[in-house]
């Protein structure tokens, strides 16, 4: 077992990353034409870096397996982004956020990088304003905020519910400027398959082209992987149906180490799930907590005819209502942070509380909101979300109480990188939710998006330029290489062996097993016992996948089967290393709840002494990998146990 | 619900294409139109059938990734939604549903129910950006936009490029689109010493790609998901004849 060297500079937190600036190596613009970058993903990770190292004069080509760069899953995202600006002049500043975020994760994220993210949050608000981000204003054309969770100050920027696709859109803008302009190379509906080493570093990848089925090498002299979260090993999450953990676990096997892959977030609002078909899952903003009032039934016969139908929400009068996070943790009371939430809602539940048939579900209730505000400005808020909740379920939020429960919705774990973003491959860099570097154990409301335009806009630009400075004399190699060659085979032949399977069942079929045994046994609570069996199952479904998988069509033609085939094969193997990461970690911490450790009154117990690291994965060969650990030194916040009442 | 089906199927862009029939058994009327195809899909796949290729990916109307023209309309039978937002309880038991791509000469079918909509990203690579270099820009309360400008900007820039609007005009027309990013930037002060170059550029590539003129039949805005409207096409064509003026 090793230990890692995080490469943070010397001094205080605060002088860090100026210092860092100002010494590291820069390569100059004669010699960044001659360096090519590989980005995969185009979600604000990506598409803001590429964006960013194409206007600095670099040759980038940039991937992604949708049709369009625009596409990502960030589009997806609701809420809204933070920022330490104190527009709101209540107390704010880069110390609170900064502070914040490491405390939202529950000790267990890295200071130097989160200082650093709340440094370079301001400046992501001014590039997305003067790329044209519409985002909220007042009368007077001043910019908005609203709270999140997990904070007492208003430092959240959002564009009506769809924040994500307007930074989304800023940036594919910024990006189309750049394809323009030649610096940038779009390959969409491209599979990223693996990853190409040479001599140690990381030089190319080996992607399929999802309408033709070709075979594609290419060279760069750096990688850098932006391809989001793997919250689908669970099979429902709120990611989008191609988000996958596939990229991310190719790298792995070539020596990039995977970071606390059991810190997965399950978010409290999302509409809960009705029916076996079902797909996948949808979110309903966290800022809907600011003005909806979680509740269940305090006696359990209301619970039982709500179960049964008998009787609508509305129809409990307000004294049997039990609003149980403002009676469980006044301080912070519907804005716990989110696994807070999550949990006392499966609580609440697990205890026969649940409010619809499948007792599986709470209220977020909006009536309080529109008395005091009116229906029009509840609508001006979050219009669009009850629209969509509308359409799904057939109710209407403004008459009678949205139904939610937890689902799977963000990756805090992923690639380990240091302070450069650089994996333990030298060349090889994560940036977003591929990697795992802000936000410990949880991570905070609106907070990925600034996290992933911080990595792509302003750090990784340069981070990465250190490293290059040193390639400057490396030429662009050919893609014959025997190394080029030998991976472009071994994709082929994965290739070839799941269609020489020929068994019975589709894709699908293997990835709802896993995904059942995920959210059974190494979901929201979770104990030795359950992890046990959950590495006991795993390596089952995988065999079976292995001896009864259907593909039907060929692989040289569009062919989505296969890619979802590649896909679940990985997570089969993603969702086992999760499962072992686990268990391993003895303690509670943010999303990862060991039933064994908690507080008398449930709440999550840490063991700093014992688990106040990272804990890094390296692949072994047919056998199990090996854990190495990044020690977490707190010099700047002092660990307390978190507390919101 | 019983159901059959009525689908598109084409095998390659250079095949020859045509409809389907499949019967499909016990839908809910909560289950999502994209998860009924995930039902039939499987069992193709379980009958040695070729699965029913098309695009989708969140699932939850924002990607403007899925694009099935369901029953003559784009997105099927309700307003305001994209395909992945419409649920069966809007079929009854019995119904004969068909099922096709968007049908555009810009946008070519790649397999059965996909299609190409690369135009569009060509169309916003020659102009659909405010030219600010990363790391170049002032304070983000430096420049005042009111709120009804800012707002009226969102309600163009929730635009989700799916397309819909293409396939609902008859002249395959790109205007509803192409307005929509032209008015997004246009109405913000940080777009607006563009906006003539926007302008022009956008329109020539619009044309050069092979999408038609409009004339004004409103078909677009009353197909467009995300209620995008027509008086944007008002404003591109205002810019538009600036930008000429300006030359
Ligand atoms: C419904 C929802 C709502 C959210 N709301 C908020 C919010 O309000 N605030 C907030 O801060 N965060 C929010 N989040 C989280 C946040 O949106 C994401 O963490 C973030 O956008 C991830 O960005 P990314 O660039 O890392 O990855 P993504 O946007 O997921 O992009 C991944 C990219 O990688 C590409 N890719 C993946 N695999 C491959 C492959 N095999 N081959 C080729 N390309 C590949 C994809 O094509 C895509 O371009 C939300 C998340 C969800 C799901
Ligand atoms: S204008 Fe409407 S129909 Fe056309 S691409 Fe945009 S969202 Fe789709
Ligand atoms: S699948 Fe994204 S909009 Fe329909």
């Amino acid at each position: 077992m090793g230990t890692l060297n995080s490469r943070s500079p010397e001094g205080h937190v605060s002088q860090q990353w100026t210092k860092f600036k100002s010494t590291c190596h820069l390569v100059n613009p004669a010699n960044k034409r001659k360096l090519d970058i590989i980005v995969v993903g185009t979600g604000l990770a990506g598409a803001s870096a590429a964006a960013a190292l194409g206007e600095q004069g670099y040759n980038v080509k940039i991937f992604c397996y949708q049709d369009s760069p625009r596409r990502a899953h960030s589009i997806a995202a609701q809420g809204g982004i933070n920022a330490a600006k104190n527009y709101q002049n209540d107390g704010d500043s880069v110390y609170r956020l900064f502070y914040d975020t490491i405390k939202g994760g529950d000790y267990r994220a890295r200071e130097s990088n989160v200082h650093r993210l709340a440094e370079v949050s301001n400046l992501i608000i001014d590039h997305s304003v003067a790329t044209g981000v519409p985002f909220a204003r007042d009368y007077g054309g001043l910019l908005d905020n609203r709270s999140f969770g997990g904070s007492q100050v208003s430092r959240t920027f959002y564009a009506r519910g769809q924040t994500g696709q307007q930074l989304l859109l800023g940036a594919y803008n910024s990006l189309n400027r750049q394809i323009k302009n030649k610096t940038v190379e779009m390959f969409s509906r491209r599979d990223v398959l693996d990853i190409v080493i040479i001599d140690g570093k990381a030089r190319g990848i080996i992607a399929r082209n999802l309408v033709t089925g070709e075979i594609e090498k290419h060279f760069g002299h750096a990688v850098c992987l932006a391809t989001g979260g793997y919250g689908n090993t669970y099979f429902l999450s709120t990611n989008a149906m191609g988000s996958n953990g596939s990229v991310a676990w190719q790298a792995y096997k070539k020596g990039a180490f995977f970071a606390n892959p059991c810190f997965t977030q399950i978010h409290p609002t999302c509409i809960p799930v009705h029916g076996d078909y079902q797909s996948k899952l949808t979110l309903m903003s966290e800022s809907l907590r600011n003005d909806g009032r979680i509740w269940v039934p305090k006696k359990i016969e209301d619970a039982k005819r709500l179960q049964k139908g008998e009787i609508k929400g509305s129809q409990i009068p307000e004294d049997d209502r039990d609003y149980y996070l403002e009676r469980r943790y006044p301080a912070f009371g519907n804005l716990v942070p989110r696994d807070v939430a999550s949990r006392a809602a499966k609580e609440r539940c697990d205890a026969g509380f649940g409010v619809n048939n499948t007792g599986l579900a709470v209220f977020l209730d909006f009536s309080d909101a529109i008395n005091r505000l009116g229906k029009a400005t509840i609508e001006a808020r979050y219009g669009n979300l009850f629209q969509m909740y509308e359409k799904i379920v057939d109710e209407n939020p403004y008459e009678t109480p949205m139904m939610i429960y937890p689902a799977v919705h963000y990756t805090m774990g992923g690639l380990w990188v240091d302070y450069h973003l650089m994996t333990t491959v030298p060349g090889l860099f994560a940036l977003g939710e591929a990697n795992f570097s802000d936000h410990g154990a949880n991570r905070l409301g609106a907070s990925a998006l600034m996290q992933g335009l911080a990595d792509g806009y302003f750090i990784l630009p340069y981070t990465i330029g250190d490293f290059l400075s040193k390639e400057i004399g490396t030429k662009r190699m050919s893609t014959e290489s025997p190394e080029f060659i030998e991976a472009e085979k071994k994709v082929s032949d994965r290739i070839q062996k799941l269609y020489a399977i020929k068994g019975n069942e589709p894709a699908d079929y293997f990835h709802k097993k896993l995904g059942q045994v995920m959210w059974e046994y190494v979901g929201m609570g979770r104990t030795e016992e359950s992890l046990k069996k959950a590495i006991e199952l795993i390596p089952k479904i995988r065999e079976e996948f292995w001896s009864n998988l259907k593909i039907t069509g060929n692989p040289t033609e569009y062919n989505p089967e296969l890619e979802k085939a590649g896909r679940v094969a990985d997570f089969l193997e993603l969702g086992e290393l999760m499962a072992r990461d686990a268990l391993n970690r003895r303690e509670s911490c943010g999303g990862h709840f060991r039933e064994e450790m908690q507080t008398e009154d449930g709440e999550a117990k840490r063991d700093d002494e014992n688990f106040a690291y990272v804990a890094a994965w390296e692949h072994k060969e047919n056998a199990v990998p090996e854990l190495h650990k990044e020690p977490l030194e707190y010099k700047e916040v002092k660990l307390v146990q978190r507390n919101y009442k | 619900m019983d159901l059959t089906l009525k689908i598109w199927r084409q095998a390659s862009a250079k095949a020859k294409g045509k409809f389907e029939s499949y019967p499909i058994s016990n839908i809910s009327a909560d289950c999502s139109f994209l998860e009924m195809i995930d039902i039939l899909n499987e069992k193709l796949v379980r009958d040695n059938i070729d699965p029913v290729a098309f695009d989708h990916d969140c699932r939850e109307g924002i990607c403007g990734m899925c694009s099935l023209y369901v029953n003559g309309r784009p997105h099927g039978p309700d307003d305001d939604i994209t395909t992945c937002q419409l649920h069966m309880r809007k079929f009854k038991n019995g119904d004969t549903i068909t099922i096709e791509p968007w049908r555009a000469g810009p946008f070519p079918v790649i397999k059965d129910l996909i299609v190409d909509r690369n135009a569009f990203d060509k169309i916003l690579q020659d102009g659909g950006f405010i030219s600010a270099n990363t790391g170049s820009a002032p304070d983000a309360n430096a420049i005042l936009i009111p709120n009804r400008e800012a707002e009226q900007s969102m309600d163009a820039a929730a635009c989700i490029g799916c397309g819909a609007c293409v396939a609902a005009c008859k002249n395959s027309s790109a205007m509803l689109f192409v307005s929509a990013k032209i008015s997004h930037l246009a109405l913000l002060p940080q777009g607006k010493a563009e906006a003539a170059i926007r302008a022009k550029a956008m329109v020539a590539k619009m044309d050069e790609l092979g999408f038609g003129g409009c004339t004004n039949t409103g078909a677009c805005e009353a197909e467009c998901p995300k209620d995008i409207s027509i008086s944007n096409i008002a404003r591109l064509n205002r810019e538009f004849l600036c930008a000429v003026i300006l030359e």
